[in-house]
């Protein structure tokens, strides 16, 4: 099915099934522990051995010798794969680095070796007997240091490097009111809760795997240009993920190794990242260093908008697309924006949770409120003025909807922001108390994806697709959609997803998983009901509803359809240009009221609100669970999260959940959510978009400017430690 | 496992390469331990017999065994989940002898005659425990991952309190302590959830305890 005209009225506006808040129809197997996750599948394939990857100690330069004896000799140990042994390897196209290193290393911790034995205990111990010697290189590490060296990237994920419209230096320098200012975002874990895993099986010259992965068409195509083995020989099948965050998009070297490590050793093995590993040997959002210029009338009118930033990756990387949302959120008819890349020698930097404006906003919108002051304005009347419904790069292409406005207006009633007061002039006891606020923007992505279903004469509707469910509820949406086309009710619906023999999905990434996933369920349903209605007979404008098919006065039960055998049917939702006629976005605002400790520079989040226009919301509830786990996330990259770079050797040092903090209980308040009523019929017949990453998208920024508004005292360089506040608060009375 | 000789030399590695900057090579020097490598030796494995979820379980582990690994790897009982392996995370959280603890940080052999409680032994799909309900209704959880760990520490959460144990953030050490968004934050933060459904969590568990937040 092609979508290139607006959606019309369809079986989903009907909206008894979705849309309403409805738990997670996985959720008992999730709480019980019986959802299977890759590395618990002991039964899929029989006698498994266990794999330990070492990684590599140095950041750059090359492997001079290896000596494996003492491991090999080792109790248990089965084989060992290294570079030397693994035969010839392609580099995935997602995968900057490679995921086996050796001779050459391009990143700290980059895979080395799998050792390969009958336990985990002798797996582990006999990696650790693996003996290197490394000839070390000097390595570029500091970003800092590195930014003249930066240069303009190639165009990635559709963003250029430079865009320009007007004269941005001319306007900028007549603006009566101007803000520059630079900030700074450190590097990100990803820090998924299940370590990346993989059990490997090869039968013959066919693998199968077992494995954690958001992706599943993308990384089969990889593993087999890696591999050099046809696609048709390869199986993915990643029905649970504990958690990706873009950390899973791509193959990593669990799965590689797996492989390798069972060709090796003849019998199926599984390995999983042991955690010290994972933010080293995986990606990791990477650190900015951003100009945010803006220049205003007096009255607050935007006249010049200007945001530079600065990144690093390993070479052949991209840079991280910091001021894509610059190009969009607010008017002003002068603007500019540009990117440059450095090459840093650290792991390899790529997609995190809203890659692009979730660091970029930390910046701009810090910027918005350090203007709204200058010009004396409230910081909700600056951008509610600043409104634009058109591309401001391109006025003729319109957004499809866009209620910022509403989103800003709607939360600070909601969340009494006529009671924030100036700067450091609110008390309560030993704490100061400051409200911020800042827009969250996300923009809209579809992929084509399609989906099989299946009819069987019990009436139960099969749903089968290599969509995957990372924890944003896709098992459900995929179930109310089937269900509200097929009219059954929802325990008549069983969701099989994550599997590679299953048609292909737009898969789960930039926030494009719900709409996508469950258009190509459409698509598949409205050649099922074609289907149904043929069997039986009926009018074409039959109603399916209560398990059954009516036409005129026949009504006869859906499974009907299916006596002389199950029905199935196929299809795939492909997209037209509906995308490049309308600008489609995600819009919210954020508001965050923290409490900095007046003594010790302490700061505590005690609410937060967050207000969403997302198009049509399939399952309100996990809806709201996306966007409380990103500001969650939002809230950790404002005050706690930061890679610490050891500029020497070239590598992340808090390498694991110890070191990396991330927020825990204590740290988070009541959250609450609003989402505005909206259905997009540009975007798809299910007339929705994404929320996952729009959740994430300004929080960190509402928190800096609460913690301005607590204390009067503006950081710039994230994460907002104690140490950035202490000797600035206000004096004690 | 590394010997502190080891970690002697590497660390003089890394001091070595930071004094030594400017060259462009550096070797790390590493210990020549291959060449003195022993003959393989079966590692020594011991008996240890527990109770699993009312079960009485007999194993002979090798004695490096975590009781995370015990349960995951040879009882396949996969509920219980490996987030850290270094006590950081809380995802392998199980209840034995009535406290919770971290099985990642604890060899299995340590646990001879011990009554151990997993998230399979609370409940099952078909039937079960009122926290695992309220986590489903309360979609107090996104991937799973952590949601078993999460849910033990909450069961034995309630009992801790109950049994008047204080915690960092209870005010008076000498009232019992209450069932409190504080109390339940304070004591549920060994239990990370990165995809970040605490305020879902904690709403689950206050239904649970049968108080009004
Ligand atoms: S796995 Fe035990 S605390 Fe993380
Ligand atoms: S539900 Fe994913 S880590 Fe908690």
């Amino acid at each position: 099915m092609k979508f290139d005209t607006p959606a019309t009225t369809n079986p989903i506006d009907q909206m008894k099934i979705v849309g309403k808040p409805t738990n997670r129809i996985e959720g008992p197997l999730k709480t019980t522990g019986t959802a299977p996750y890759a590395y618990e599948r002991h039964d899929v394939a029989a006698n498994q051995a266990y794999g330990y990857v070492v990684g590599s100690a140095i950041a750059k330069g090359r492997i001079a010798s290896m000596n494996l004896d003492a491991a090999r000799a080792a109790p248990g140990v089965i084989a060992i794969v290294t570079a030397d042994n693994a035969g010839k390897l392609a580099k995935g196209d997602f995968n900057t680095a490679k995921l086996l290193g050796g001779p050459d290393i391009e990143h700290y911790h980059q895979a080395i070796a799998l050792v390969v034995a009958d336990s985990f205990e002798q797996a582990r111990a006999a990696a650790s007997l693996v003996r290197v010697e490394y000839a070390r290189e000097k390595g570029a590490f500091d970003l800092a240091a590195a930014i003249d060296t930066a240069i303009k990237p190639k165009a990635s994920f559709g963003t250029e490097p430079d865009t320009a419209v007007g004269n941005f230096a001319a306007a900028f320098a007549a603006a009566p009111v101007q803000l520059d200012a630079r900030y700074t975002t450190p590097d990100h874990s990803h820090a998924m809760m299940e370590p990346h895993a993989t059990i490997a099986a090869w039968e013959g010259d066919k693998l199968t795997v077992w494995t954690s992965n958001q992706m599943i068409a993308w990384s089969v195509g990889d593993m087999a240009k890696t591999l050099g083995i046809p696609k048709e020989n390869i199986r993915f099948d990643s029905p649970y993920i504990g958690g990706g965050f873009g950390g899973k998009l791509f193959n990593r070297a669990d799965v590689l190794l797996a492989a390798l490590g069972a060709k090796a050793a003849k019998r199926p093995v599984k390995v999983a990242l042991p955690r010290p590993l994972m933010i080293n040997n995986t990606t990791h959002r990477p650190a900015t260093i951003q100009r945010v210029r803006l220049g205003a009338t007096a009255d607050g009118k935007l006249t010049a908008i200007g945001h530079e930033s600065w990144s690093g990756d390993l070479p052949g990387g991209g840079p991280e697309t910091a001021v894509a949302q610059t190009r969009l959120l607010y008017a002003g008819e002068n603007r500019m924006t540009a990117m440059r890349l450095a090459v840093l020698d650290l792991p390899e930097g790529n997609a995190m949770r809203a890659p692009g404006e979730a660091p970029g906003l930390m910046a701009l919108e810090i910027a918005v409120d350090e203007l709204a002051e200058k010009l004396g304005m409230d910081p909700i009347a600056l951008r509610v003025l600043n409104d634009t419904q058109v591309d401001p790069e391109k006025p003729s292409r319109p957004f499809s909807q866009r209620q910022l406005n509403k989103c800003l207006e709607t939360g600070a009633a909601k969340f009494g922001w006529s009671k924030r007061a100036k700067p450091g002039a609110t008390r309560d006891g030993r704490w100061l108390v400051g409200m911020g606020v800042a827009a969250a923007f996300r923009n809209n992505l579809n992929g084509p994806s399609a989906a099989r279903v299946r009819l069987a004469k019990s009436g139960v509707v099969t749903v089968e697709t290599d969509m995957t469910d990372i924890g944003t509820g896709t098992y459900t949406i995929v179930a109310q959609t089937a269900a509200e086309m097929m009219g059954v009710p929802l325990d008549k619906v069983v969701v099989k997803l994550g599997d590679s023999a299953f048609p292909v999905s737009a898969g789960s990434g930039g926030q494009w998983g719900a709409n996508s996933s469950t258009a190509g369920v459409y698509a598949a349903c409205v050649k099922l009901r074609e289907a149904v209605v043929q069997k039986l007979g009926l009018a074409s404008d039959a109603v399916f509803a209560d398990g059954k098919v009516k036409a005129g006065r026949r009504s006869v039960a859906l499974g009907d359809a299916a006596t002389d055998g199950e029905l199935v049917a196929e299809d795939k939702m492909e997209y037209g240009d509906l995308a490049e006629k309308f600008q489609q976005s995600t819009f919210g605002a954020h508001f965050v009221e923290v409490g900095v400790d007046a003594m010790t520079g302490e700061v505590r989040v005690r609410r937060m609100l967050a207000v969403c226009a997302a198009g049509r919301i399939l399952n309100p509830k996990a809806a709201r669970s996306q966007v409380i786990g990103a500001m969650t996330m939002g809230a950790g990259a404002a005050l706690m999260e930061e890679l610490a770079v050891d500029k020497r050797f070239g590598f992340f040092v808090n390498h694991d959940l110890a070191g990396y903090e991330v927020p825990v209980h204590a740290d988070i308040p009541h959250q609450d959510v609003i989402f505005l009523d909206e259905a997009d019929p540009t975007t798809s017949p299910m007339k929705a978009k994404g929320v996952g990453e729009l959740g994430i998208c300004g929080v960190a920024a509402a928190v800096a400017n609460a913690v301005y508004n607590a204390t009067g005292v503006r950081v710039r360089n994230y994460p907002i430690t104690l140490d950035k506040l202490l000797g600035k608060l206000p004096d004690m009375v | 496992m590394q010997t502190s000789e080891e970690f002697e030399l590497s660390r003089r590695g890394v001091l070595a390469g930071g004094a030594a900057s400017v060259a462009t090579v550096t070797l790390v020097p590493i210990g020549t331990a291959a060449a003195a490598a022993p003959a393989a030796k079966s590692p020594p494995t011991a008996k240890v017999a527990f109770e699993v979820n009312g079960k009485k379980r007999e194993l002979e582990l090798d004695t490096r065994t975590s009781l995370l690994d015990a349960l995951r790897e040879h009882l396949h009982l996969t509920g219980t989940k490996k987030g850290c392996d270094h006590g950081q995370c809380g995802a392998c959280t199980v209840i034995v002898d009535g406290r919770r603890i971290n099985s990642c940080l604890t060899l299995a052999v340590m646990h001879e005659g011990d009554k151990i409680t997993t998230i399979e032994g609370l409940g099952t799909p078909d039937k079960m425990h009122a926290m695992q309900d309220a986590f489903v209704t309360h979609d107090g959880y996104q991937c799973g991952y952590c949601t078993p760990g999460q849910i033990c520490s909450a069961v034995a959460v309630l009992d801790e309190i109950k049994a008047g144990i204080p915690s960092h953030v209870t005010a008076d050490l000498g009232a019992a302590p209450a069932v409190t968004k504080v109390e339940l934050r304070e004591r549920m933060s060994g239990n990370i959830c990165r995809c970040g459904a605490y305020s879902n969590i904690i709403d689950a568990i206050t239904d649970v305890a049968g108080v009004k937040a």
